[in-house]
């Protein structure tokens, strides 16, 4: 007998039962159901949710795979263990032992990423009786992408159980949640566990580990320091690293966010195979390079001096904005979340640019959290059916005016 | 005065067994079905028991809530058999057909002398006006209204439609007739919308407003073109007639007989030799099916209508009132191992992830019933407007029909569509919802609520 009749009947027995949604979900990865249309449309076009989700996936796997060596990377660097990597093909960049320790660090992540958040998916699943949603296909692969290497995974199960549950489950499911699940999980994180997510010792694998040795009365160890870009200017610091290498992504940083080419390479394919919305991520991009600009100004204006505490972030030249911090990241990958961002194409391009500006005002007045891109978009996310609202009533006036034309 | 009408927005779905200009007279059927359910709304009220001997022509049953609208037998023969279903709604009134032919002669209509009232009297009792529809609601037109507009679309963009240049060719004094006598049931005018390269037999006839239409379907929808010229606001009608329908309008009026007598294409990758066929409305399929046509005890789906918005029926089914096509596909009830995620070359999407219909914008496609996923809630936004061409937002509108809320189906344009309108937002849906039932659904309440 076949995998694929056997499978159907184990299908069959399942039927009707509790656990049906559990079976179905695992037996659709394999095969695409047997599922035929009835009346409405009887051919149906190829696409569905899961290959929708599968795609933004594909679109992520270079971040993670460029996020694995980083850490290993970043790691021996920081124990001065290597020479730092002369551009993206560094030879001390691409090598075994960089993977070998980044996979060790950040596969564990995926793993509690992904185990976690599709275990509650398939609890709700079973109890409310419907089937798995692909929703947290995409969410639990941005996840680990977007939290400090080091993170705990305790924190990070427990984050995820929040995000999925709070974040989306209670509204009811995928396609119905307000909020970006994997946002909520970064905010949770952020705000239940702010010494993991901020400051100069979490971007480093083996940065805190160093530091308790030391606390703990190792002498002849050096602290390593791994500071972000960010963090540097915000305490309006001078960073040692150049442009080039901001743009290739060998930076300390969330896992998957620090290549920026590589996200362009993943916007790319997302924007040709129509799955991200070009509109969003263009928009957010303006946005964020017209705040920019307007910190120039000000800058230039003598408005803001070298003694602030904002000088180092707003002095930074507008387009800069965009290599530093996760903002690309989250432009290409979390504004552009179908549920949470606006629906309309009008309201896309106002959610966007909102999202850009927003973003580099947080990064620059609020020092403290330098990165404000989740902040940025999570706010966005609960305007988004404002703004959508009026962009629907414009359509809706325009019928009306017509009845009145009409009348008149 | 003619005007064009470009469609930019929607998707032309190429399938395989598209009809030759070739036309096969069918045999006559043994038995014609009459089924309550193709006239939407209406509650029957029967007429003709079973037993009863019938001429073509003669009512059947009429319309509960309007008396004077009667709905006729195709064709003469004995009433065998009246099908009923719960609490005793007729489902079907099967008709065994005689060996020969007998209209009930309804008398030469004079349009030289004709009013409105007279032409709407003459319709409604010779079965002839179920033919018109209105908007909104997309039903059988109360007669008690007068359209600001009737609208006649006679190009079909539709998948696999029947070639209306072909079917009607050499009906023009039908036609003609038709028109003439519609024209005067409205005060303003009678929209005729043909192909823009097309060669129509309406294009030539008087009284109209012709228009030319090209682009991609839903181009060939009279929803679309309703939008385009002239929009159906609150408190407003319009009504629709069929381009072939008005052939047996015409008929009837030009002759007095009721010969809803249809060219139908017989199409589909199901169908060896797909061609056109001259047949009656409610007639068996199987009276044509399997000559040059399904291979029996083949997986195929048959289908009263087209592949987007038509019925299925089974082999031994009837072919619906309206339809003027029968298309036959495959079933698709199999599994794909790895579907959702390995490059698809031989199905039609939208989007290039990992499918590469785009590359091939003329290819023809075999597609077949499966749904290639499962149903999920809305998640994608944005795609179905790269594809629907009417003036309105077709999620928020779907989604106002889903939480029944009036008003804001009112203020989103529902007064303007027919489930048709979304059957090709419905054919690309990632998240497969089923748009046309929700429409119609829609369209229920609002006719139950507002009326």
């Amino acid at each position: 007998m076949s995998l694929k009749s056997k499978l159907h009947e184990i299908k069959e027995s399942f039927k009707g039962k509790k656990m049906a949604p559990a079976f179905n979900a695992l037996h659709t990865f394999l095969y695409t159901p047997n599922e035929v249309t009835h009346n409405g449309t009887h051919i149906k076009a190829v696409d569905d949710l899961k290959r929708t989700m599968n795609t933004v996936i594909i679109a992520l796997v270079p971040c993670l795979i460029f996020g694995i060596f980083n850490a290993g990377y970043q790691h021996y660097l920081a124990q001065g263990m290597i020479e730092a990597a002369d551009g993206f093909l560094g030879a001390s960049f691409w090598t075994w032992d960089n993977f070998e320790i980044g996979a060790w660090t950040i596969l564990p992540l995926v793993v509690v990423s992904y185990g976690v958040g599709l275990l509650v998916e398939f609890i709700f699943a079973v109890i409310k009786g419907h089937e798995v949603e692909e929703g947290y296909l995409v969410t639990g692969m941005l996840v680990p992408l977007i939290v400090p290497v080091d993170i705990p995974l305790w924190m990070l199960a427990v984050a995820v159980v929040f995000g999925v549950v709070i974040g989306k489950e209670v509204f009811g499911g995928t396609g119905m949640n307000i909020l970006n699940p994997a946002l909520t999980i970064r905010a949770f994180l952020f705000f239940a566990y702010p010494t993991w997510m901020s400051g100069d010792k979490v971007w480093v694998h083996g940065a805190v580990e160093r530091d308790q040795m030391i606390a703990a009365g190792q002498t002849n160890l050096d602290a390593i320091s791994g500071e972000t870009i960010l963090g540097t200017y915000a305490q309006n610091g001078v960073t040692n690293y150049d442009y080039w290498d901001m743009f290739w992504g060998i930076i300390p940083g969330s896992v998957g966010e620090t290549s920026k080419f590589l996200i362009i390479i993943g916007a790319a394919f997302l924007i040709f195979s129509k799955i991200g919305s070009w509109r969003i991520m263009l928009s957010t991009v303006i946005g964020a390079l017209a705040m920019g600009l307007i910190f120039n100004a000000v800058v230039d204006a003598g408005i803001i001096t070298e003694s602030s505490k904002f000088y180092g972030l707003m002095d930074v030249p507008f387009w800069q904005h965009l290599i530093i911090g996760s903002i690309l990241f989250g432009a290409v990958y979390m504004a552009t979340d179908p549920v949470s961002a606006a629906q309309t194409n009008k309201g896309k391009w106002i959610y966007g640019f909102l999202i850009g500006f927003i973003s580099i005002m947080i990064r620059v007045f609020n020092p403290a959290y330098p990165e404000g891109v989740f902040l940025a978009i999570l706010l966005m996310n609960v305007f988004a059916p404002t703004i959508d609202h009026y962009v629907v009533q414009g359509n809706v006036k325009k019928r009306m005016k017509r009845l009145k034309v009409k009348a008149a | 005065m003619s005007k064009d009408i470009r469609i930019k927005k929607g998707l032309d779905i190429k399938l395989i067994g598209e009809a030759q200009h070739e036309l096969d007279q069918s045999p006559m059927s043994e038995y014609y079905s009459v089924r309550p359910e193709d006239f939407h709304s209406i509650i029957p009220k029967l007429v003709a028991r079973e037993g009863t001997t019938v001429k073509a022509g003669e009512t059947l049953f009429y319309n509960k809530a309007n008396e004077s609208m009667k709905f006729v037998a195709p064709v003469s023969g004995e009433v065998v058999e009246v099908e009923r279903g719960p609490k005793r709604r007729i489902d079907a009134i099967k008709i065994k057909a005689a060996a020969t032919q007998e209209h009930l002669n309804h008398g030469k209509f004079d349009l030289g002398n004709a009013t409105a009232a007279s032409v709407k009297e003459h319709l409604l009792a010779s079965g002839c006006w179920p033919f018109i529809k209105q908007r909104p609601y997309d039903v059988i037109a109360n007669p008690d209204n007068t359209p600001k507009a009737i609208f006649v679309s006679a190009y079909a963009s539709a998948p696999l439609a029947a070639d209306l240049d072909f079917t009607l060719a050499g009906k023009e004094s039908e036609l003609q007739a038709a028109v003439t006598a519609l024209g005067m049931l409205t005060e303003g005018q009678l929209h005729v919308s043909v192909g823009k390269k097309a060669n129509s037999p309406l294009a030539g006839l008087n009284g109209i407003t012709l228009h030319k239409v090209s682009g991609p379907h839903p181009s060939g929808n009279v929803g679309t073109q309703i939008n385009k010229i002239d929009p159906v606001n609150k408190g407003e009608t319009v009504w629709t007639v069929a381009a072939q329908d008005l052939v047996i309008i015409g008929e009837l009026l030009l002759t007095g007989n009721f010969n809803p007598q249809r060219t139908i294409a017989f199409v589909g990758s199901g169908v060896s030799k797909p061609r056109y066929i001259q047949t009656i409305a409610g007639a068996q399929v199987s009276s044509f099916l399997l000559k040059d046509g399904v291979e029996k005890g083949s997986n195929q789906r048959v289908i009263s209508g087209n592949v987007l918005s038509g019925k299925q029926i089974n082999e031994d089914g009837n072919l619906d009132y309206y339809s003027n096509i029968v298309t036959v596909i495959p079933e698709g009830d199999d599994y794909e191992f790895f579907g959702w995620n390995k490059p698809v070359f031989d199905k039609i999407s939208p989007s290039r992830a990992l499918t590469f219909s785009w590359l091939t914008p003329n290819k023809k496609y075999d597609l077949d019933t499966n749904t290639n996923g499962e149903h999920r809630a809305f998640v994608v936004t944005g795609n179905y407007e790269n594809y629907f061409p009417l003036d309105m937002y077709p999620m928020q509108l779907l989604k106002a029909c889903m939480y029944q809320d009036l008003d804001e189906m009112e203020a989103l344009g529902m007064y303007e569509v027919a489930p048709e309108d979304f059957a090709i937002t419905e054919f690309m849906c990632v998240s497969k919802q089923p748009h046309q039932k929700i429409i119609r659904e829609g369209l229920d309440l609002m006719l139950k609520e507002i009326g």
